[in-house]
Parts: structure tokens; sequence; C-alpha cells
């Protein structure tokens, strides 16, 4: 068979050896023989499946392996010449073409001659499971290891079998370990009781899903009571330790979704806690964050990887600037009196809804999270960590010690501490407090900007964007103490973790209003909040 | 005081109607889709469509000599204002038939008027079924058209063992999901089997329900998502799925109310192999769709523009009405609800699609798989058309009541068992 192909491959090569002479003729793949192409490229989803099933049969299948982990990705695409090709998008609209036979690369404009691989999940699923069997030939530990998860996670007959036969040869630990639990799910089904107390023992250790279910397959088909009993120890003993990471997680989710609220309100902290001013329009300067970074992304295509970082000064500045020419324009006419400041900022939130609606359509616009942001940390099988959540709590860390640093340590943040202490004394000290009212507005909606940039990452950029988030920052605010940046932190985080440990019990929408009912009656209690002001302020 | 807001919210539809052919004497058709607000999104292109729809039937000549003069109104995402503008259009404008509302809570709003005033609404989106009015036609499809084949086909074809039902709480997501968790469990699915999660309308943090859903997939049985999840929800819920690694075969979810054009605001990588049900997609390779999209991206001037399920059943209903009304030679709506019965006309799909005595239409039933071009490929389809059916057979309440609104028995909530019917119009 080898020699046969590799006879078709010389011939073949002296195909393009003809081909290249006459500029004209067929020319095919090597890697693959006529009949694959023909039904890659006819061929229903089943005959697809099939195909794939019998590759690794094949001498030299491992060759094969780029193939299929490109047509896996969809982007597996015929030639008119019947060439694997792999299209991928390249920069200004253009294709990057590679062909995988040659290795030579080109960029087109238009992919219209070409055809593609077409696949549905079922050839997915086979795929997959045919690539991890082909990287168990590989030379490399970690291919290996992560092809050997890979069947863990969809055990059967067969695949015990292709472990098996990869076993004896495996040398490295951990590989063998992993094949060491497919090869006892293999045991405990088969039933015999031989092999069953080794089995129980290996996947009592394990916090796989399926080494908990085929545990719990066996202890209720077994006929022995002992093993029975064997069985259901260990059952135990891993729903112990899951519930402990199950635990970790709901934190992990209740620290994260709480780093959103922070990110939201802590803005406002500064113009509602600091300033005093209800400022109906901070939602839509964290829109405004958000559009800015789905900007910066379209004016620079090539860097989506740093876009969100470019995006972070650029968003400070957009939200500080349009909240700096708010305060100048509106606000400061209307210092002490909380109900117009109301209603005028309400009426510029709608006006900014508006603006963004007939710039950018009322469309949502998808924001890119880049690579480096998606994805999951996996610590074990129960708890993996989201890349770009855990990105956002490390985030709102940073935005809130930058912030504490402003206010108490430099000249900027005493001067606007000796405002809102008591502006008379402050103007007769010197400051400029007009000035110090303007930054201070600025600074505080510069922030909002800055969330809105996280949360472009995690939810909709749309006109309604900010409306979603005005009462959750509110709300952060005033549990956490107006006028307090730490218990803006405290009070974000526990109704983030609040919530959290609410949701699976009770379900999402009444989570959230007992959270509601929780603040108000807190508030009656102590209407000042978690940390309240001290000193003459709180009064004034 | 409410008259006068009423009135300058009417200057800018005013202004719009001024704007197009004003001919001395016209039929008025009338548009009610949200332009602001939340379902702006969805109810804007409907509004466009329709627009264009108008526009092509005037250059054909009009209808019955006369031209067709579109009078378009914002209700704002407001469900009570969907009823004054309702009753605006019929009182005050004199249109002969209605086009519009997305959400169930606005047709059950608008409902009363249409029947009070004896009017006529074409409804084009999909929804829960349980209601035939004698007023209302409903082009989008009843859960028999939509929910039950996409299930037959997970189960059937996929294998699917475990069901989780997530949707947005309220009447559409809570109706469809009695409706399949009686369907699943008369087909002998544990109660322990399905899981039913609802969202509040926007909801963005999914963390703990996909990890609650990655946790109930990882029992060993094949596990499928049933999505009624709708409007912005869906984009934080898919990119939640894609982060926490749940690939489409492991665990596909089938969406009932993500199409075209809600994926064309995302990145589509992460949903590649997810499913939608629909009786349309875009991708449909036929005649009538191919002129359908050339004609419509001409329309709105831009070659990115996606076309949809709703802006099928918008197409479909305004070629019905237009049949029912030549048919009838009236635009009197009590002779068009008359006449529309039994009328048929081609669908984007390559087939005919036929008004049912319950006023629901027949429909093909497409499985499609989400593409990363924002696309669907279609990988299941129903063998025929399949007839809506207004009241479901697998509610006990529901199971015995038919609707028929032809001179037989003219009711709309007809008791098969007690021979009655109930006299409620809905």
């Amino acid at each position: 068979m080898s020699v046969l192909r590799k006879g078709r491959a010389g011939i073949y090569a002296a195909l393009l050896h003809i081909a290249l002479m006459l500029l004209f003729s067929p020319v095919h793949s090597a890697l693959m023989p006529d009949e694959d192409i023909a039904v890659l490229k006819e061929g229903s989803y089943g005959d697809k499946s099939d195909l794939v099933i019998s590759l690794p049969e094949r001498p030299g299948a491992v060759s094969l392996l780029p193939v299929l982990q490109v047509m896996l990705d969809g982007d597996l695409y015929l030639s008119a010449d019947e060439k694997l090709l792999s299209v991928t998008d390249a920069p200004a609209d253009q294709y990057l073409i590679i062909d995988i036979d040659a290795g030579t690369e080109s960029v087109v404009a238009e992919k219209g001659a070409l055809k593609r691989v077409r696949i549905n999940n079922s050839v997915r699923r086979i795929l997959r499971r045919t690539i991890a069997q082909l990287q168990l030939r590989s030379d490399d530990v970690g291919v290996r290891l992560a092809a050997v998860k890979q069947i863990i996670d969809k055990v059967d007959t067969d695949s015990v079998a292709i472990i098996r036969e990869y076993f004896p040869a495996e040398q490295d630990a951990d590989v063998r370990d992993a094949m060491a639990l497919v090869l006892a799910v293999g045991d405990l089904r088969s039933g015999d009781p031989a092999l069953a107390e080794a089995a129980i023992e290996t996947l009592s250790t394990s916090l796989e899903p399926v080494a908990l279910n085929t545990l719990q397959d066996f202890s209720e088909d077994t006929d022995s009571t002992l093993l029975a009993r064997q069985a259901e120890k260990a059952i135990e003993a891993i729903q112990g330790r899951v519930r402990v990471y199950e635990n970790l997680e709901t934190l992990y989710f209740g620290l994260s979704s709480g780093s959103v609220l922070v990110l939201a309100g802590i803005g406002l902290a500064i113009t509602f806690g600091v300033m005093g001013v209800i400022n109906m329009a901070h939602g839509e300067l964290i829109m405004l964050g958000a559009y800015t970074t789905y900007v910066i992304q379209q004016l620079m295509p090539e860097l989506i990887g740093i876009s969100i970082i470019i995006a972070i000064p650029a968003a400070f500045l957009v939200s500080g600037l349009a909240g700096i020419i708010m305060e100048r324009l509106v606000i400061r006419h209307l210092y002490g009196n909380p109900l117009e400041t109301l209603l005028a900022t309400f009426g510029i939130s709608l006006i900014l809804q508006q603006t963004v609606r007939t710039i950018f359509s009322p469309l949502n616009k998808s924001v890119i999270t880049p690579d480096w942001m998606s994805g999951l940390l996996e610590v074990n099988s129960v708890l993996a960590l989201t890349w770009n959540r855990l990105y956002i709590i490390v985030f709102c860390l940073i935005v809130f010690l930058a912030l504490v640093f402003v206010m108490k340590k430099t000249p900027l943040g005493l001067q606007v501490r000796a405002v809102s202490q008591n502006r008379n004394m402050a103007r007769a000290m010197g400051v400029r407090s007009q000035w110090v009212d303007a930054l201070t507005f600025g600074l505080g909606s510069g922030i909002a900007g800055v969330a809105g940039v996280a949360l472009s990452l995690i939810t909709n950029v749309g006109p309604n964007l900010g409306q979603a988030y005005i009462i959750d920052s509110f709300m952060v605010v005033v549990f956490g103490g107006v006028g307090n940046l730490l218990g803006t932190l405290f009070a974000g985080m526990s109704l983030g973790v609040m919530n959290k440990v609410l949701e699976p019990s009770v379900g999402a929408v009444l989570a959230k209003i007992l959270i509601l009912v929780f603040i108000i009656l807190f508030i009656q209690k102590r209407p000042q909040g978690l940390f309240p002001q001290r000193g003459r302020a709180a009064e004034g | 005081m409410k008259k006068s807001i009423f009135k300058t919210l009417a200057i800018p539809a005013a202004l719009l109607v001024s704007s197009m052919t004003f001919a001395a004497d016209t039929i008025k058709v009338g548009v009610l889709h949200s332009l602001s607000g939340t379902m702006a999104i969805s109810e804007t292109t409907l509004k466009d469509t329709m627009l264009m729809l108008i526009e092509e039937q005037n250059k054909k000549g009009g209808l019955l000599g006369k031209k067709l003069e579109p009078v378009v109104v914002d209700p704002a995402s407001n469900w009570p204002l969907f009823a004054e503008k309702a009753r605006e259009l019929i009182e005050q404008d004199k249109v002969a038939a209605v086009f519009g509302c997305w959400t169930s809570v606005s047709r059950k709003s608008v409902l009363p008027v249409f029947e009070e005033l004896n009017n006529i609404l074409f409804y084009p989106v999909q929804y829960e079924g349980e209601e035939s009015s004698k007023n209302v036609f409903y082009t989008g499809a009843a859960p028999n058209q939509q929910a039950i084949p996409a299930v037959d086909y997970l189960m059937n074809d996929v294998g699917v063992k475990r069901w989780v039902l997530a949707g947005t709480d309220y009447v559409y997501p809570r109706t469809t999901n009695k409706i399949l968790e009686a369907y699943l469990k008369a087909k002998g699915v544990k109660d322990a089997d399905i899981m039913i999660n609802y969202t509040p309308f926007g909801h963005s943090d999914w963390q703990s329900i996909v990890s609650d859903i990655k946790k109930f997939g990882g029992a060993g049985k094949k596990t499928a998502v049933v999505s009624t999840i709708n409007g912005d929800a869906n984009v934080p819920f898919y990119k939640e799925l894609g982060n926490q690694g749940l690939s489409a075969e492991d665990i596909p979810v089938i969406a009932f109310s993500v199409g075209e054009e809600e994926l064309s605001g995302i990145d589509t990588g992460p949903l590649v192999g997810h499913l939608a049900a629909w009786n349309y997609f875009m991708s449909v390779d036929s005649k009538q769709n191919k002129k359908f999209i050339k004609d419509w991206q001409k329309f709105i001037g831009s070659k990115d523009r996606v076309s949809n399920d709703p802006m099928e059943a918008h197409y479909i209903g305004f070629n019905m009405w237009v049949k029912a009304v030549e048919k009838a030679g009236t635009t009197d709506p009590e002779a068009v609800q008359k006449a529309i019965i039994g009328v048929e006309v081609p669908n984007l799909t390559g087939g005919t699609a036929k008004m049912l005595a319950n006023h629901h239409i027949t429909k093909p039933v497409l499985i499609g798989e989400i593409q990363d071009n924002g696309q669907f490929d279609v990988v299941w389809e129903t063998d025929g058309l399949v007839p809506g059916d207004a009241w479901s057979d697998h509610l006990p309440g529901s199971k015995d009541i038919v609707a028929d609104w032809t001179d037989k028995l003219g009711c709309g909530n007809y008791n098969s068992k007690t021979k009655k019917c109930s006299g409620q119009n809905y």
C-alpha cells in the first residue's frame, strides 16, 4: 500500500513537472488520492465522516494532521485544480491562501473560485477524535497529553481500544496517568469484577466528570455489594472535592461580576460621592468608552491584539472631555439643586443616546475580544477560570488603586477633597474651586469611559448599554457609603458574590430582586452605607 | 395634554408620509413597528421591508388601480403606546390593513383595538401560539412550525437525551417551554433530564448559568440547549459559552430567536456549529430569494445588509393581502378577511405559503448551523410544508381547541369536545 502510494506520488510529481511545462493540466494533491478529494468536494456529511474515520488506518496518516486541523477550523478549500488550500482572512479584506501540499503562501482579494469543504457538527466531532488519535503518535509530550485529555471527555469502546494500544509504549508519567484513567473507565464499564477494584481506586483520584459518571453507573449495576460500597465511597470522595472547587468557582464568578459593578460604579463614586452631583448620564459616559473601543478597533484592524490597551487612555480622554463639557455647560449652573441636576443630566443621557444612534445606527456593534483574552485558565476539570474575567478583576483593582492614589497622594486629590469638604475655606486658601470642579467631574467621567472599555468585552455595545448599568452603579455607591472609594469596592464585590451565591438556587430574576430588597432594608437601617464619611463633611 | 404629546410624536411620521407619492386617492397601509427603544434593533428592518414591498407594488401599478401609501408610526417599544398608535392608524388615517408588532406583549396590547374596530393585522414573528383572532393573520411560525420540529431533529438526528430549556422571562419563552416540556415528557424524557432556566431581558452576566449548563451536560448523556433567549442577551450568552469552552459539538444550542440580523452584530467565530430553527434562511438557494435579497440590498443601499425570517413573513403576508384584495375587489377588512383564507403565494424558499382557516400559514421548517460568515448552513429540513397550529396539541388545556374562521365554524376558540365556541375571540 505504502509503496503504491509513494508510486502514485511519484507519478503526480512527474505530472506536476509536465504541467509546469505545459502551463495547464489538473494536478491533484499528493496528500490525498483523487477519490478522497472527490468526497471532500461533493460527498455528503456522512461520506466525509466515513472518510475521516478511515484515515488513521493509512500509513503515514500523521502527515494528514495539518489538513484535518484546517478542516476542523472550517478553513479548508479546494482550488479549481483540486489542490488542498487553507484560506484565512488577511488584513484589508484580503485572504491568505496556503497551499497545504507545497507550503506556498499567497494573498488574494477574491476567493470566489475556490470551493470550501463544508462540515457540520458530526463531522467536527469525528475530526476532533481522529486528530486526537493521530496526535497520540506525536513526539511532543504536550500534544500527546492534550490528545488523551480530548479522548477522556468522550470515552467509548473504540477510544479505550486505541489507548490500550498506545499505553505500553508511553514513557511520560503524566500521559500515562491520563491514559490509565481512560483504561480504568473501560475496565469498570466492562463489568469484569477482577479489574473493578483497581479501576475504582484509579477513578477515585480523578475529578473528570466521566470518572464520577462511570462510578455511579457501576454502583447501580453491579451485583457485588462489596464493590458497590467501594464505588460509593469513591463517589463521596470525588463529590466532596468537587464541592470545594465549585464553591471556589462561585466565589470567582461573584468577584468577577462584582468587579464589573465596581468598575461601573467607581466613576460615580467621584461625581456623585465626592461632588454630590446626581449624574443620570453616567451610564452614557460608560457607553462612550465602549464605543471608543469599537472605533479604535475599526481604525486599526491590524492591531486587534493591543487595541484594548490603546482604547483605555482614549476612552478616558473621550468620556473625560464629554464630562468636562457637561460640567461647564450645564451642571455648574445647577450646583445645590439636586432635582434639577437629575432632570438635566437625564436629558443629557437621552441626547447622548440619540447621538450615538444617529452616528452608529441603533444596531449593536461588535468589539472583538483579542486572542490573549479569550479562553480558559484550567486549574482542573472542575475549576476553570475564564481569562477575560480574570483580566477584568485585575483591571478593576488597578483602576481602584490608581484612583485612590490620585485622591490621596496628588495635589489634585487634595484640592478635590478640600473643595468637597469646605468650598469657601478652600477658595480662601487659593484653590480655584471651579477649575477643580471641572477636573473632578472629568476624572469621574473618564473613569466611567475606562469602565466602558472593559464592559465592551463582555456585553453588547449599543445605545442602551448605559441604561443597563446606571441603576447598578447608584446601588453600589449608595450601599458602599457615599463619598468612600473603599466602600464602593467592598459594596461592589459583596453584591457580586451575593448575587452569584443566590443565582443557582433561586434563579437570575429572583436573585436580582432579593439583592434589591436587601439593599433597601440595609439603607433603612444604615442610611450612610457600609463605610460612612466621618467628620464635618458628613454633615455638610 | 396627552393629545398634544401624541401630535408631536405624529409629526415625524407625517413628514415621512408627505415625502411619499401623494396621490389624491390612495390605499393606506399602516406600518406599526418600533423605531426607537429596545426593540428598534429588530423592528426598524421590518419597517424598511414594508416600505420596499409597497414601493415595488406601486411600481407594478398599485392595487385596484390606486397607489398604496404607507403610514409609518413609531410605538417606541412601549406596549400601551402600540394600542394608541393602532387606534390612530385605523380611526384617523383609515388604513386598510396594518403590518406590525414584534413582541407577543405588543400584539396582545393591540388585539382589542383591532377586534373593536374590525381591521386587519399581519403579525410577522414566530410566537407561542394559543391564540387565533378573527382580525390577526399570523405569518410567523407557531410552535409546531419551529420548536417541535427542532426538538425532533435534536432527539432523532443528534441523539440528545438531556435538555436545557433556557429563555428570557416573558410570555413567549414561558409558553414555548411549557409546550416543549409537555412534549419531551410525552416522549419519555425524565424530569431529572430537563433543566429550565429563565433570565431577565438584557441579562449580561452568564457565568454561573453557563457553568451550570456545563455541569448538567457533564453527566455523560448527550445534552442540548433549547434557547428562547431573546434580543441583546444572546451576545454575552454565546460569548460566555465560547469562553468556558463549550463547543457546539459537545453541547449544541438551538435558538429560536437568533437570525442573520442578530448575528450581524457579533463576531461569529466562537458560535460556529450552533443551531437555529427558522422557516427561512438568507442562504437558501432559490430564485425568489436571490431576487428578494438583491432588491432589499438595493433598496437599503448597502451590500452588507442581511435578510431574515420575519422579513420573509412580511413578504408573504403582504403578497397574500394584495392577492386577497384583488380577489375581493375591495380593501374592506371584512371582505378581505373572508377572501384571504385559502390564498396561496410563493414563499422565498421555493415553496408556497397558504393561508389556513385558523389564520396561520403553511411553512417549511429549516434547521441551520451557524457559519463563520454569520450565515446559516441548512443541515435539515422538513419533508414538506407544515401547517401552523394555533392551539398546541401538547398542552392539556388546548388539545381539544380548534380555530376555524370559515363560515363553517367562525370561531377562533372552538372546543371540539364540548362543541362550544368560548366566545372569547382569542
